[in-house]
């Protein structure tokens, strides 16, 4: 079955990055993957969209996702200039990195901001939330820290990969 | 080995797996990556190469003029302005019948200013003698390059893999690359074309009109026979990796009543509106050309005999038609054409479920139409 998952994130949380590290880890579960950056708007502290396509079958199509199964949001404030429906199917899933809100959440930041993920002053979230997307999407840890390992090195890999499994852990449905 | 890459990724591997010699290049976007990461390839040793740092398009494909005719492996890459600026080189490339390989990742041409893709820039090569690919996914982008390089060699004409800007070139999916002793039993070395005697040879020189001429004849007649090389070559590369990468391919065709012709990287949105409509019991298919120069008419006429046909361009020629669409239209009657996802507009399955479904209502019968959204 195909699940597309679209990821709202500013522009240097890195929303690309797990999209396509996300995409990795599901080819590793011997699945198949897309991960496409919406282009034309990336720059830091803007709205970037990254969509993620997962599927048991050959992914043939390469337009953008509309409405998504899962809308994955990087930051909060995010909710305040979207509206959410505008990127959702009937029936899908949110995911926010947030004490609250959403159907499912994730304190991303704090987790970024405890093991020091943090560039000019902005907490890195994007493998947090990709270990929190990862439960939500049934790929397993095990192809998701592979996938970060091959992504980034050393001891960035090891902090990145620490990150991804607290969420994957600490990712919970959420009371609105 | 399966791994997920980008189109320019992929691109940039294939020209290492052909063990290229000679990469020239000047960026642009979105065709940057790809000679980013040859370029790296060479720093770091992977990849023995000359690299060729230019000041503009024009100078990127002279160079690798220059060295394809001295009997090296040459590669460059462009997009839309970076294609037109070099334009005066793609004529004199083909019309010296240099073999190399170029990737064209096919942008809008401005203004207004857009990067998003349509196909105008890679068709303006059309008439030129370039052999001109058109990949639907990384893994026919990949394919077509590694595979580019042996057409281009064998005719002695130069050969464009196209691909779509982002949807393709900064799309990661799921790819298989070759190993190099794979690639190596595909490719044979470099064969220098061109035969230099003790005495001093000039190389597209001034000659008599008559010359020019039957220069062109022959160029002419080998794009007109073109279509065999593509597909021996195409034939030992499938063997090879189970992977057709022919001429055209046809896609649940054969008790189609109705025929969409496009090209590129929507093809795969097309089939699988395709799917969404045969389970409402439309009699579809989809003929995906792969290759547009050479055009394998015969091959169109057989597969579309009988069928009503809609040409579905991303891509312009302004008053007329689209550009496939005028092609096709020159060897075959009753042809609906669509001109539709130009400036990079998203046009994906429910839009082209949508516009397929019409063309089986027969409520597409304006000659050209042009939808600035579907």
């Amino acid at each position: 079955m195909l699940k597309e998952i679209t990821i709202l994130s500013f522009g240097g949380q890195g929303g690309v990055t797990a999209a396509r590290i996300l995409a990795l880890a599901a080819v590793k579960d011997d699945k198949f993957a897309q991960a496409i950056p919406q282009f034309g708007a990336e720059r830091r502290g803007s709205l970037v969209k990254s969509y993620l396509r997962i599927s048991d079958k050959e992914i043939r199509r390469h337009s953008s996702i509309r409405e998504a199964d899962v809308v994955s949001v990087f930051a909060e404030k995010i909710l305040k200039i979207v509206n959410l429906e505008d990127y959702l199917k009937d029936g899908g899933i949110t995911l926010v990195n947030s004490e609250i809100g959403g159907d499912y959440c994730i304190n991303a930041s704090k987790i970024a901001i405890e093991l020091n993920l943090v560039s000019a002053g902005w907490p890195i979230v994007n493998t947090a939330m990709a270990g929190a997307m990862a439960k939500i999407l049934d790929i397993s840890l095990d192809s998701l820290i592979k996938a970060i390992n091959e992504t980034f090195h050393d001891k960035l890999a090891e902090i990145n990969s620490e990150a991804a499994k607290k969420a994957y852990t600490e990712v919970h449905k959420c009371n609105q | 080995m399966k791994t997920i890459m980008t189109g320019n990724q992929a691109v940039a591997e294939a020209v290492k797996l052909s063990r290229t010699e000679v990469i020239a290049a000047y960026p642009i976007t979105p065709q940057t990556v790809i000679v980013e990461k040859l370029a790296e390839m060479v720093d770091s040793g992977e990849l023995d190469a000359e690299f060729i740092r230019v000041e503009s398009e024009h100078s990127a494909l002279a160079s690798v003029y220059g060295s394809a005719v001295a009997g090296k492996r040459s590669f460059t890459a462009t997009s839309s302005h970076g294609l037109l600026y070099m334009y005066e080189m793609v004529w004199w490339v083909a019309n010296a019948r240099v073999p190399l390989v170029m990737a064209v990742v096919t942008r809008t041409i401005g203004p207004p200013w857009n990067i998003h893709t349509d196909h105008t820039d890679i068709l303006t090569m059309r008439d030129s003698g370039w052999i001109i690919s058109m990949a639907e996914n990384v893994q026919e982008a990949f394919d077509l390059t590694l595979q580019g390089f042996k057409i281009s060699e064998e005719l002695n004409l130069p050969f464009t893999a196209g691909m779509d800007a982002f949807q393709l070139s900064h799309t990661s999916e799921v790819v298989e690359i070759l190993d190099q002793e794979t690639a190596d039993s595909f490719l044979p070395e470099r064969r220098q074309c061109y035969v230099f005697g003790e005495e001093n040879t000039t190389i597209g020189s001034l000659a008599p009109n008559e010359c020019t001429a039957k220069l062109r004849k022959d160029t002419f007649e080998t794009m007109l026979k073109a279509d065999k090389t593509i597909d021996k070559v195409s034939k030992e590369y499938e063997e090879i990796t189970g992977r057709n990468c022919g001429l055209i391919e046809e896609y649940r065709i054969d008790d189609a009543e109705y025929a969409v012709v496009m090209m590129g990287a929507w093809s795969g949105d097309a089939k699988d509106a395709i799917d969404e409509l045969r389970k409402e019991g439309i009699p579809i298919g989809l003929l995906k050309l792969r290759y547009i120069r050479p055009i394998p008419q015969k091959r169109i006429e057989k597969v579309l005999e009988g069928r009503e046909i809609l040409v579905l361009d991303r891509d312009c020629s302004m008053g007329l038609g689209g550009i496939i669409g005028t092609e096709l239209k020159s060897f075959m009657d009753d042809i609906t054409n669509v001109i539709a996802g130009i400036g990079g507009v998203d046009v994906g399955v429910n839009e082209l479920t949508k516009l397929f479904r019409k063309f089986s209502e027969d409520k597409l019968k304006d000659e050209v139409i042009f939808l600035e959204v579907i």
